[in-house]
């Protein structure tokens, strides 16, 4: 196959230098790190084109939404949280990688290896939480009163917090963030860039140790969002003082199945650019702990499962069968999706050291945690809109239109197009920059 | 449900709808547009993005003529006081992040203010009774209509949420003209809702549940009344009534089978 496509290649790229002049090459060469070795520009833009197109469709939808109104959606009042919040749900989840490796790396202390891994988790996080951001924007019904969050606050609210939390955790991304930027082989020659970014390294432990108080709570008041919601049995979990079981899951889940998606998102990242750009060790540290918490993550999940239905949701007049059963699409397949195939399998291939090393099975894992966490966040969502309270009132379903999947899958095509830029211009991989300073020498 | 004790004055509004009586004719629903100038949509047939602030449910006994059975279910929203029954806790209002619904402990009405209202929806999630209501559309009135829009009830925009309000405007404009006539009090009749009035077998009585001369007071005592999901310890303030039995396993088994193992009505 490449031998059939090296000759094409090799022509595009005759064609593609008469074609593009040869100070953008230039310029293009100047802003990358030194040394190391990108794809041509002509390949990079018809990367980049792609995903803008698919962006641009995400836009389209986005802009339909925003100007005739959340009535070119498939949600109704029976889901008024749908598709929009899962995804929110989920990339927040999915980023927890930036929090957690984060939090390893500067209060705990373990610089090395993970050194390597955090400049690439916290873009990832910062893809992910600016797509919450976004998604959120255009889910409520009235955008340009959102900020009445922040102004009309109830306090006892769940989502006043994660608003809160969310909004300052965004901040400390992009602070966390910064120093990458100017550490672009052009912008730091600048001094007082240089100067700047000293700085903020040196300031770094204390944004990393927000970030984790922030997320703690973010993540956790996502939660409690469904689990304090004492009318709906299928949500509702008891808990302690205010927060309910499902706020402290949500935060462990966040930190335990976080770092496997950096760790799938670095695994595509090296499949694409087809070289190691980050050490084994910082890959295989996460791993190791990703297993125990996704292993511990997964007990607890279990145990309170089975509390909420066998106590909890009789008590309230429901059993697992309300839940499960009488429906097209929620059985309790679902319920072993998220604990068994994605909770259990990926714990036991990660608990074990021959399984956290063999690449496929550790890629196998990564898979599974994401679609554990997906599910359990899409449950969390939709089912509990899903399930009748009232007992004469019945399952309905939904499908989301095709506004709704295009703006969700436009926060998808812009981390590809942001990560992509990053990873061409920014030092993002320090493992990538050691070699080549070796090859140099 | 408590009564707020720190105001002598404060009432606790309620309903009690016989569902023995209630012929589902749906004057009630009608009476309800009308009245809070709810907006419909020019094709209705999909009706889960309709708003009816008052909606029917209808039930049935599950049996073949001759012994086929049917009753219909009038829901307005249950203005829960919640599980601590001063209001602290009703499902919507707890949630809402911008206080855009509150409950008045004056009334024991959970009011909702539409131009805070911001349009995420998290009332809605928590109502079990799905009595909240999304606008999804621009409100639209067919050429002339608008003059008959109700002009102590503003229109409600595209993406806010609302819901039946217990025609709170007929209770300010009540306590108004008492006010003025020096009373702090309202007399039954002087604060009825709009379904009430239009309902023509007279199976909807509204009032305050804690006063001894309204006639709630006496209904919500019935063996026969009972409310919707009040396992979940909602305080719901919409009581109904039936003397059949399948009515009220159908409305609610649960709370049927446990009165029953319990060895009364109510």
């Amino acid at each position: 196959m490449e031998a059939v496509l090296k000759p094409i290649f090799q022509k595009v790229d005759s064609i593609a230098d008469s074609v593009i002049p040869q100070f953008i090459r230039d310029f293009d060469k100047s802003l990358q790190p030194a040394g190391v070795q990108r794809a041509p520009l002509w390949q990079w833009l018809l990367w980049m084109g792609a995903f803008s197109v698919v962006a641009l469709w995400g836009v389209v939808g986005l802009i339909m939404c925003w100007g005739f109104g959340l009535n070119q959606t498939n949600m109704n009042d029976y889901y008024g949280f749908a598709l929009w919040i899962w995804a929110d749900l989920a990339v927040i989840a999915l980023g927890g990688g930036a929090f957690f490796s984060g939090f390893l790396k500067y209060v705990v202390g373990k610089e090395n290896p993970l050194k390597y891994i955090v400049p690439y988790a916290v873009v990832i996080g910062f893809v992910c939480y600016s797509s919450a951001q976004l998604i959120l924007a255009v889910d409520v019904g009235q955008p340009l009163r959102a900020w009445f969050i922040f102004w009309h606050a109830n306090v006892h609210s769940m989502l006043t917090e994660v608003a809160f939390c969310l909004s300052c955790y965004f901040l400390v991304l992009c602070i966390e963030f910064v120093p990458s930027i100017l550490e672009n082989r052009k912008l730091s020659t600048i001094p007082f860039v240089g100067h700047l970014t000293h700085n903020f390294h040196a300031a770094m432990g204390i944004f990393a140790a927000t970030g984790a108080f922030l997320s703690f709570f973010h993540q956790g008041s996502l939660g409690g969002v469904a689990g304090v919601l004492y009318s709906r049995p299928f949500g509702f979990r008891e808990g302690l003082y205010i927060w309910p079981w499902t706020f402290f899951l949500f935060t462990w889940s966040a930190a335990a199945y976080g770092p496997m998606f950096t760790i799938l998102l670095t695994r595509i990242a090296e499949g694409l650019a087809r070289k190691k750009l980050v050490a084994e060790s910082a890959i295989q540290f996460l791993a190791k702990v990703s297993a125990y918490m996704i292993g511990t993550y997964i007990i607890a999940k279990i145990i309170d499962t089975l509390y909420w239905g066998f106590v909890t949701a009789p008590s309230m007049g429901f059993s697992l069968a309300d839940f499960y059963t009488g429906n097209p699409l929620y059985g309790y397949w679902i319920l072993g999706l998220e604990v068994v195939i994605g909770g259990i399998v990926p714990a036991a291939i990660l608990l074990s050291k021959k399984g956290r090393e063999n690449p496929k099975l550790l890629l196998l894992a990564a898979i599974l945690a994401v679609i554990g966490v997906s599910t359990n966040r899409w449950v969390m969502v939709l089912q509990v809109m899903a399930v009748p309270v009232l007992e004469f009132d019945k399952w309905v379903m939904y499908f989301p239109s095709w506004q709704e999947i295009a703006t969700t899958v436009l926060p998808v095509a812009y981390g590809v197009l942001l990560i992509s830029a990053a990873h061409r211009y920014l030092p993002l991989f320090p493992y990538e920059l050691e070699q080549v300073g070796k090859k140099a020498h | 449900m408590k009564h707020d004790n720190s105001n002598p004055d404060a009432k606790l509004y309620g309903m009690v709808i016989d569902l023995d009586k209630c012929t589902g004719c749906g004057a009630c629903m009608v009476a309800c547009f009308m009245e809070n100038n709810v907006p419909f949509k020019v094709n209705e047939t999909d009706k889960l993005d309709s708003i009816t602030w008052m909606r029917m449910f209808e039930l049935h006994n599950g049996k073949d003529f001759p012994h086929a059975d049917s009753c219909w279910l009038p829901r307005p929203c249950m203005h829960c006081a919640g599980k601590d029954g001063h209001g602290h806790y009703t499902p919507c209002v707890m949630v809402c992040p911008a206080i855009a619904t509150d409950y008045t402990p004056e009334t024991g009405v959970v009011s909702q203010i539409p131009t805070r209202c911001f349009g995420c929806r998290y009332c809605m999630a928590a109502c079990p009774y799905k009595a909240r209501y999304f606008n999804w559309w621009d409100p639209k009135w067919p050429e002339g209509m608008k003059n008959y829009l109700n002009p102590d009830i503003s229109v409600r925009m595209r993406g806010v949420v609302e819901k039946c309000s217990f025609c709170y405007h007929r209770y300010q404009r009540a306590m108004n003209k008492a006010f003025m006539e020096g009373r702090k009090t309202l007399k039954e009749d002087e604060y009825q809702t709009a379904c009430t009035q239009a309902c023509p077998a007279g199976a909807i009585t509204f009032g305050d549940l804690d006063n001894p001369k309204h006639k709630v007071h006496e209904l919500k005592k019935s063996k026969k009344a009972f409310r919707l999901l009040e396992r979940l310890k909602t305080e719901p303030k919409v009581y109904y009534m039936t003397t059949r039995d399948w009515v009220r396993r159908a409305a609610d088994r649960v709370q049927e089978e446990e009165s029953r193992s319990a060895g009364r009505g109510h």
